[in-house]
């Protein structure tokens, strides 16, 4: 568990990066930080290994003051990965990934066969890649070195600033899929900054919004997707996004009311349009309702049956429907 | 042409003895000169706002004109060979700093950023990542001072240090040209040599992965 407790940043020149943040970020998720460029994501999460000191306020890991650590040993304990990779282009990619674990003193036997195992774990073949140079990979490759260089000496927490923000959009999408199935191998802690809020949808198990130097909103996807807590929020996720991204079960019948039949001669129940898809299903449930009137300002305006859901689900799934 | 080898035969002993005099001053003038500079260069490059004051000074001593700058230590220092060394170590100075701290300020700034977040130690930053990477361009600058140094030395002879100078001098003073040249052409040689064997050092240290990208 990672706890900001009110820290506040100002830099030198008089930039205020952070305002009060109080925040947790849970052990062995996910948290992914987000929001728009310069609204101080970078200085929260170097802050957690002390490559930036607040102003006031205090850092804890499982509830121990970062400020009470030494910032070598602290750093040595996380993993770090950056935008720009950072490889160090005269070492070999064994030699890179071994830095933390030399430093450690680490014997070389166990060394040798970490690489292995790690080349693996980013599925690069170890025969082929590790006496390869950095500048012989590709950038989705090389940054896969940089991942499993953060994860070397097996660290409890793993940083990412921006990792994959760099790379072409189909290697961003691979890394993206392999991250999220690396953290349900390795259950790691991971602070995971981005701009990118499909990025953050998909791989985070929780969300932080931050908007000038303060936070919005923690919520897991779901929640954020269900909820908004301010209007910044709501246009800084979108309303497409928002849209397209609702569970289905959660939409209501206005969202589709086109589909509804004109029609229904039988048994039915009413409900008004701005109940659920969910709400619905259970009402039809029961045996007795083979048909939902809805209802908008106490008129009927169509009958729902099983087909319109099915229907709807399937406009839903091409992403059709309308907000 | 056969003027020219009889006059290196006849005057051999004094033309042995000024070029191991100009490689003794080269040399010495050149080690003193990486001594000072390579630290000074590594000093400057971690605390910048040093960089400014001792680059500048040393470009200053460099733009003072070599015979000018002997004639200023004769008073000061008198003559002797340990004159001509303060002058040559001077010149030495500025190409080793300038590139030293050019090199060493020049790894990317990413690369830094992770060693830091890695937990490496401003040291082992200097050693593992720097240096590596500046060693090239440091050795260009000790390329630079050397072939400036071998071509400086041969105005020791004014300051009675001797070397290659001594020769050249004898020979103007003489209207001897096959005397002028057997004193001129050794110093470029010497010069052409040095640059060429320290261009094969400077391959040999690049190391692997950097020239490349
Ligand atoms: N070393 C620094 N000195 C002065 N201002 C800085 C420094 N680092 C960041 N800032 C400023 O602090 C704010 C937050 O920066 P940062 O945390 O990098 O934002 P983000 O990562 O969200 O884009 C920005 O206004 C930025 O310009
Ligand atoms: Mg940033």
């Amino acid at each position: 568990m990672i706890r900001f407790d009110n820290v506040t940043k100002v830099f030198p020149d008089g930039t205020k990066a952070l305002n009060g943040v109080t925040v947790t970020i849970p052990t062995h998720k996910l948290t992914a930080i987000i929001g728009p460029s310069g609204c101080g994501k970078t200085t929260l999460m170097r802050m957690i290994n002390r490559l930036e000191l607040p102003t006031s306020g205090e850092i804890f890991i499982d509830e121990q003051a970062v400020s009470e650590r030494d910032e070598v040993e602290l750093r040595r304990s996380i993993g770090y990965v950056i935008q720009r990779i950072g490889l160090i282009p005269h070492m070999t990619i064994e030699e890179n990934i071994a830095i933390v674990p030399e430093m450690l003193g680490w014997d070389e036997s166990r060394i040798t066969a970490r690489v292995d195992e790690l080349l693996e774990l980013v599925d690069l073949d170890s025969k082929t890649y590790r006496s390869r140079y950095p500048f012989e990979l590709s950038g989705g490759q090389q940054q896969r070195v940089g991942v499993s260089r953060a994860l070397a000496s097996d660290p409890n927490i793993i940083l990412m600033d921006e990792p994959f923000s760099a790379l072409d959009p189909i290697s961003r999408e691979q890394l993206q899929v392999e991250l999220r199935k690396l953290q349900k191998k390795i259950k790691k802690t991971i602070v995971f900054v981005t701009h990118d809020m499909d990025e953050a949808l998909e791989i985070a198990d929780e969300i932080i919004i931050m908007r000038e130097g303060q936070i919005e909103q923690m919520a897991t996807p779901d929640e954020l997707i269900e909820h908004q807590a301010t209007d910044f929020v709501r246009d800084f996720i979108g309303q497409d996004r928002i849209a397209r991204r609702r569970d289905f079960a959660q939409r209501t019948l206005e969202e589709f009311d086109e589909l509804l039949d004109e029609t229904w001669v039988g048994d039915y129940a009413e409900a008004s349009s701005m109940i659920t898809v969910q709400e619905a299903i259970d009402l039809l449930a029961d045996n007795s309702n083979k048909r939902i009137a809805v209802k908008r300002n106490d008129l009927i305006i169509g009958y729902l049956g099983h087909h319109t859901l099915l229907k709807a689900a399937m406009k839903d799934r091409e992403g059709e429907l309308s907000v | 042409m056969s003027n020219f080898l009889e006059t290196i035969s006849s005057r051999s002993d004094l033309i042995t003895e000024a070029f191991f005099q100009h490689i003794y001053l080269s040399f010495v003038a050149l080690a003193i000169g990486i001594l000072i500079a390579l630290p000074a260069g590594i000093l400057v490059a971690r605390y910048h706002r040093f960089a400014e004051p001792i680059i500048g000074v040393t470009a200053v001593l460099q733009t003072i004109p070599s015979l000018a700058l002997f004639g200023f230590l004769v008073p000061l220092i008198g003559i002797g060979s340990k004159t001509a060394l303060i002058a040559l170590v001077i010149y030495a100075l500025l190409p080793i700093v300038r590139n030293t701290y050019a090199g060493l300020t020049s790894a990317d700034e990413s690369i830094i950023e992770a060693g830091r977040g890695m937990g490496m130690t401003p040291n082992q930053i200097l050693k593992k990542i720097e240096l590596p990477i500046a060693l090239p361009v440091i050795m260009a600058g000790i390329r630079t001072a050397t072939v400036l140094t071998v071509g400086i030395a041969t105005l020791a002879t004014f300051v009675g240090a001797g070397g290659l100078g001594d020769v050249i001098y004898r020979g103007l003073q003489s209207y001897n040209n096959a005397l002028v040249l057997a004193g001129a052409l050794p110093v470029a040689l010497l010069a052409i040599m040095f640059d060429l064997v320290l261009k094969w050092v400077e391959k040999r240290v690049t190391p692997k992965g950097i020239n490349n990208q």
